[in-house]
């Protein structure tokens, strides 16, 4: 059974920061167990009292309410006084906080969330293109040639060292990968073969998609994102500029133009990493190596990684822009952006590569 | 349109983000070439006017109309020809910080105008001076101090003299000479092209020096007055007569202080 005696607590000469640990355990030891306590808080002996005894004493009001009790003061120093008039506090209840959504809430927020960003996929995209076939056509809308050269040297030429080293090194461990089993077989000269037409359909487009995706989509979602929390996009659709036209045309017409010439230093480079394994560890003659690759290899092959290249390439950046363009927050969401980005681009690569290997091998 | 006309009308106004109503309800006119103050506390939807009335936000229910035009609802095709006679000093500037102030001022004069780059070039030369900026024409937006990015993003707003411009905050952060030179600019904008100017501020020496009309809004985005500036100081409503007197305001509803919950003195 609760003890009826009244709780009394007389604090001072301090309630600050040094005594507001004491005083915490004294409260909650007083009232462990009790209910409906009848509390008398005497502060007439405090002549300093900071911000944490100011909180001691609400939290103690609040302790009291909680366990259904009275709280009654019966007394207060000019210090006690001064810092409990500073502090004004909620006498109401608060708006409860927004329940956390639940299981099929859940599940239909991510299924809006995902409508949309693909609404927004297809609005960029038809907006982008509406705007590059005005821009070669319109002469007071044209598209400026210098943003798409700066594009073109920030998506593309400052990746080819990066794509390049990458593919040598992916051309040269397939190729050894490779070389061990055919050499078995004593099918060596068919290294050239596998080595041309893995490099130029699948790995070539690939890496550099990858690639490209890790350093210049994200690059795109940070910059319009960020241009989003500084009010730079309100600012351009304040003047009616379109944002579209005017930060994604230029970033579109830069990768679709670099991405296949990237694909196209990266194919070179694979194979060139698989005629080293071939000249070095299978004893091929240079020549024998070209002259099998230039057999096996067909137009058609170098065409299907240059269309898949543009098809990544058209991912990345539309889905950089639609991340960028949708942030939320501060630099917490231009974080989440740039990620979201890069593991969505790289997704949307993986799969589209999917799709183009069922569609090219039925289409044979 | 005669001057007493309002160039913006606003009626029945509604609107907010996410689920959150920010403005409620809120009927004003702006008059033609006079300049408005918007005054009132910090989240009382300041900014989210102005981004109604450019069309940034689009209203829950009621109309913004601007010279007769509703902005939100123009197409593509006729929303940049509306928008050029408009211009807006965002409260952080909102540069392009991609590239230098000459470019920022200049962006707007070649995607609405012909005019050769020379005489774009001059133009941009001219506002920039007039804002106290013409020795920072080629340095980036990040290379400017707080004030100076206002300033350049003034020029920016003011660069197609358009008919109405919004500023949202302009000499916040600004020392007191430089704020009264804005102030000024402000004035002759008015007087030389009938510009028709809307400013949010808290400052009252700017408002005694240029506002003719002032709009004051409340907590919850409510119209506590809409009228001439020197009516407003015999408006009975107590927020308008505390901003006014520069007395301490009223503390918010539904608190009290830490005394007088533990001497059992809150009203319920």
């Amino acid at each position: 059974m609760s003890d009826p005696s009244p709780v009394e607590f007389s604090w001072g000469p301090t309630l600050d920061r040094e005594s507001v640990p004491d005083r915490y355990r004294e409260i909650q030891q007083a009232l462990r167990g009790r209910t409906a306590p009848e509390v008398r808080l005497d502060l007439r002996a405090v002549n300093r009292m900071d911000s944490s005894g100011a909180a001691l004493c609400h939290l103690l009001h609040q302790q009291v309410l909680r366990q259904k009790g009275t709280l009654r003061l019966v007394g207060d120093s000019d210090a006690a006084r001064e810092a409990l008039s500073l502090f004004r506090v909620a006498s109401k209840e608060p708006v409860p906080p927004r329940a956390p959504a639940g299981f099929f809430q859940s599940i239909g927020d991510s299924v809006v969330r995902a409508v949309t960003a693909l609404v927004d996929l297809l609005v960029l995209l038809t907006d982008t293109l509406h705007f590059t076939g005005k821009g070669l056509v319109s002469r007071r809308e044209r598209i400026k040639a210098g943003a798409v050269l700066e594009q073109m040297v920030r998506i593309g030429l400052e990746s080819v060292g990066i794509v390049a080293l990458v593919s040598l090194l992916v051309g040269l461990t397939v190729a050894l990968q490779s070389a061990y089993q055919l050499r078995q077989f004593g099918a060596n000269i068919y290294l050239a073969d596998l080595i041309g037409i893995a490099i130029t359909r699948e790995m070539g487009p690939l890496i550099t998609a990858i690639l490209i995706a890790g350093r210049s989509g994200s690059s795109i979602a940070a910059e319009i994102s960020t241009m989003v929390i500084t009010e730079e996009v309100d600012a351009l659709r304040v003047m009616g500029l379109n944002p579209s036209r005017f930060l994604l045309v230029p970033r579109f017409l830069g990768i679709s133009l670099t991405q296949p010439l990237l694909t196209v230093v990266a194919d070179s480079l694979g194979i060139f990493g698989g005629f080293v394994i071939a000249t070095t560890y299978l004893d091929i003659s240079a020549r024998a190596f070209v002259d099998q690759l230039v057999s096996a290899l067909m137009v058609k092959d170098l065409m299907t990684g240059l269309v898949k290249s543009v098809a990544f390439a058209w991912i990345i950046v539309f889905v950089g822009a639609q991340r960028g363009f949708r942030v939320t927050g501060g630099a917490e969401g231009v974080g989440k952006a740039t990620t979201s980005s890069v593991v969505i681009s790289l997704f949307g690569v993986i799969a589209a590569d999917a799709f183009f290997s069922l569609l090219f091998y039925f289409g044979d | 349109m005669a001057d007493a006309d309002p160039i913006v009308v606003i009626d029945r106004l509604t609107a907010g983000y996410g689920d959150r109503a920010i403005l409620k309800d809120l009927s004003i006119g702006i008059r033609q070439a006079r300049v408005t103050a918007v005054v009132g506390p910090s989240g009382c939807g300041k900014s989210t006017l102005f981004k109604c009335i450019v069309g940034l936000l689009r209203p829950w229910s009621g109309s913004v109309r601007v010279a007769g035009q509703d902005l939100a609802a123009l197409d593509e095709d006729r929303l940049p020809r509306a928008l050029a006679r408009v211009g807006l000093l965002f409260q952080q500037g909102a540069l392009l910080n991609s590239v230098p102030v000459r470019e920022n001022v200049a962006l707007p004069l070649r995607e609405h105008t012909g005019l050769p780059e020379p005489v774009i070039q001059e133009i941009v030369a001219l506002k920039l001076e007039a804002v106290g900026l013409s020795h920072a024409i080629d340095l980036l937006p990040a290379e400017l101090s707080g004030g100076m990015r206002k300033r350049a993003a003034l020029a920016r707003a003011m660069a197609l003299d358009p008919d109405l411009l919004l500023c949202d905050e302009p000499s916040a952060g600004l020392d007191p000479p430089t704020a009264a030179d804005l102030d000024a600019l402000i004035l002759r904008l008015k007087e030389t092209f009938r510009m028709t100017v809307v400013v949010v501020t808290h400052e009252l020496p700017s408002i005694e020096m240029i506002a003719d009309d002032v709009v004051f809004l409340g907590r919850g985005g409510v119209l506590h007055y809409a009228g001439p500036v020197a009516e407003a100081r015999r408006c009975p409503i107590p927020e308008v007569m505390d901003f006014f007197a520069r007395r301490p305001g009223t503390r918010e509803e539904g608190t009290c202080s830490l005394l007088d919950l533990m001497r059992q003195e809150c009203e319920s």
